[in-house]
């Protein structure tokens, strides 16, 4: 965790500095309103299917993309859509996808929860739970063969935790020393019960990273410096080789699971008291602090509010995607044959 | 030319690919330090060293996750699942994961990697470490599926499923493991997709896989010897991509149809092949095409037990005699 006590004056000129804060400013708003985008095309149903938003826990996705290095690759879930913006993936192409049009980053043959683009790193977006821990290990793995130097994430709820893919991961991932860093984005509900309902322990992630030899990290995951920090430091670490690193962020998710989900369960007043740590709110407070002028960061709100609306026009006024894409890329001669 | 078994073939057909190609890794349970527990890579760990050829926890969900992400980062990798009745535990990377990054990241997501697993009954362990389960990944769009019945198939098909450009299931019969054949000396690389006539006949068509192929050529040579009947047996080798030529080119000749199946009979490999045939070479047919399965149980642990109820030379012999004699 974040030693405070080496960073005693935190400032615009501290370790993070201020054109790197003003990237996290930026990403953090960009994922809320491409987000609160997708949720209103919801409600327009110009979007179908489901989707799940990460409203209130942008601070995690832009703190580790503010940290990464073009090649390190990122290994996101269902609930994926602020990892894979936060790559540089064009606000266009997600929201396309999402509202299954032919200017979809995947054509909309994948759909919200399966967001990919190799080219921005984004290797995938896994809407089995658990399924995608593995999966960064063998790419962590092949960097350590290869001697690439790359880093791979790997971002995952709480609700994770209790799956037998993420044990296996941490321990294999532990083993082989692989440079793999496992984020956990505790927001305190699994789906639509409580984590600590279901969990022995009261940390998700980090009070199981002993049993892997791990550290014990948790960090407060509305706090985009704090993520940063962390990030940086897990970063230098699997690239000197010392090996995987787990995560827990502890945030809040403003939406429900998913669309079809209002989150009655929440208790009265627990919403509006996260509100106030809302990961944007604080990172504007702070930035006044700084003395960043209010104006320049009302560019930057201005600025992602068009690219957002832009990119609504130029998805509502895209064709849907054409029939023979139904038969493509199963196969790799391109095609579907499985017999002659 | 040498002889060599089944399980030694297993090895050379993983050495000559980790040998052309250094992007090729091998990770699985015991596989490397002690040669695998069949014995079939021996001596791997000794040529290629430990950053190729890996020794994994108990995590079937690791291995195959492991080998997708390297796989889809550029490496080919060969993953052992120890016994195919083990894929159970790890079966979203092969429904899920591996046959479909392709098609949902319209193109951008590849997949090359192979899957080696101990399928098949015959030694006696019960209905959870003997199963044919084949049909579990036949039936999934985006995989290819292969056994391999002698020692130069195991060769040539497992070069040409590491060569291949999409997730290979590699079913290798545990009971062949120590059976022998001439193996042609160097490199050989096979086709995936092509089943082969190993026994040339007139009047039936035999298909079979794996362990069921000798017992079948045995029992169309007793069926020559003792009835007179001719038959041909095809071995079908692959079941994705399937070679439907083969086949209905020698019902074409036959004008009747028998498959020898270990799965237990639902939606074994042989109910879709004989749909086909059914679909486009009705006509062709002189009488009913005819499944010889194990029956629809899990597999008992007793030799005798378990004996009786996989097809046996006798049951095929018996069965296409009395369907052409009739």
């Amino acid at each position: 965790m974040l030693d405070k006590a080496n960073n005693p004056k935190p400032g615009l000129n501290d370790d993070i500095g201020e054109d790197k804060r003003l990237e996290l400013y930026r990403l953090q708003v960009l994922l809320r309103q491409a987000e609160q985008r997708a949720y209103d095309l919801f409600l327009q149903n110009l979007v179908k299917g489901t989707s799940h938003l990460s409203l209130g826990q942008e601070a995690i996705a832009a703190g580790f993309a503010a940290a990464m290095k073009p090649g390190d690759l990122s290994f996101c879930t269902y609930r994926g859509h602020a990892h894979t913006l936060a790559r540089g993936v064009p606000v266009e192409e997600v929201l396309g996808e999402l509202m299954g049009r032919d200017n979809g980053l995947m054509r909309g043959k994948g759909g919200s929860m399966h967001l990919t683009s190799v080219e921005h790193g984004v290797m995938g977006s896994y809407a089995i739970i658990g399924a995608h821990l593995p999966i960064a290990c063998g790419a962590a793995w092949r960097a350590q063969y290869k001697g690439h130097g790359d880093v791979s994430v790997c971002f995952f709820g709480d609700g994770t935790t209790n799956i037998g893919a993420f044990h296996e991961a941490l321990n294999f991932a532990a083993v082989w020393k692989l440079p793999v860093i496992f984020v956990c984005e505790n927001n305190h509900y699994m789906e639509y019960t409580p984590i600590g309902d279901v969990t022995a322990v009261p940390h998700p992630a980090a009070d199981r990273a002993s049993a892997y030899g791990l550290e014990r990290i948790i960090v407060d995951g509305n706090d985009a410096d704090e993520v940063y920090r962390t990030a940086m430091a897990a970063y230098a670490k699997a690239r000197s080789g010392e090996g995987p690193s787990l995560i827990e962020c502890i945030t809040y998710r403003h939406s429900g699971h998913s669309r079809a989900d209002p989150a009655k369960y929440r208790p009265e007043g627990e919403l509006e008291k996260w509100k106030e740590r809302d990961p944007i709110k604080i990172y504007r407070e702070r930035l006044l602090e700084f003395g960043i002028d209010p104006d320049v960061m009302k560019g930057i709100d201005d600025g992602i509010m068009r690219e957002v609306d832009e990119a609504t026009e130029t998805c509502k006024a895209a064709p849907p995607p054409p029939y023979d894409i139904i038969h493509t890329d199963v196969y790799a001669d391109g095609g579907f044959a499985w017999r002659n | 030319m040498a002889e060599l078994t089944y399980r030694d073939a297993v090895a050379r057909g993983i050495a000559q690919e980790m040998s052309r190609d250094p992007d090729v890794v091998f990770l699985g349970e015991d596989v490397a330090k002690a040669g695998g527990v069949f014995k079939a890579t021996v001596g791997l760990y000794e040529q290629f060293g430990p950053l190729r050829v890996r020794d994994t926890p108990i995590s079937e969900q690791a291995i195959l996750g492991a080998a997708m992400g390297a796989a889809m980062t550029g490496l080919k990798p060969i993953a052992e699942i120890m016994f195919s009745d083990f894929i159970a535990v790890c079966f979203d990377y092969i429904a899920n994961e591996f046959p479909k990054s392709r098609y949902m990241t319209n193109g951008q997501v590849k997949c090359p990697l192979v899957v080696r697993t101990g399928n098949g009954a015959g030694s006696r362990f019960g209905a959870q470490h003997s199963q044919s389960v084949e049909n579990w990944c036949m039936m999934i769009p985006g995989l290819k599926v292969v056994a391999p019945s002698n020692p130069r198939d195991v060769i040539g098909l497992l070069a040409a499923a590491v060569r291949d450009p999409d997730p290979v299931i590699f079913f290798e019969h545990k009971s062949l493991y120590p059976t022998k054949g001439e193996v042609p000396d160097g490199e050989i690389v096979d086709t995936l997709g092509t089943a082969k006539i190993v026994r040339p006949g007139k009047d039936a068509t035999i298909l079979a896989l794996a362990l069921m192929v000798p017992r079948a050529i045995e029992a169309a040579d007793r069926l020559k010897t003792e009835h007179g009947i001719d038959c041909e047996v095809v071995d079908v080798r692959s079941l994705v991509p399937l070679d439907m030529q083969t086949i209905l080119g020698s019902v074409g000749r036959t004008h009747r149809l028998f498959t020898v199946e270990e799965n237990p009979r639902l939606c074994g490999w042989g109910a879709e092949i004989v749909s086909i045939v059914a679909d486009e070479a009705f006509y062709d047919l002189d009488g009913p095409p005819v499944r010889i399965t194990t029956p629809h149980i899990p597999l008992p642990s007793a030799d005798l037990l378990e004996d009786a109820v996989l097809p046996t030379v006798d049951r095929i012999s018996e069965t296409v005699r009395r369907s052409l004699e009739s």
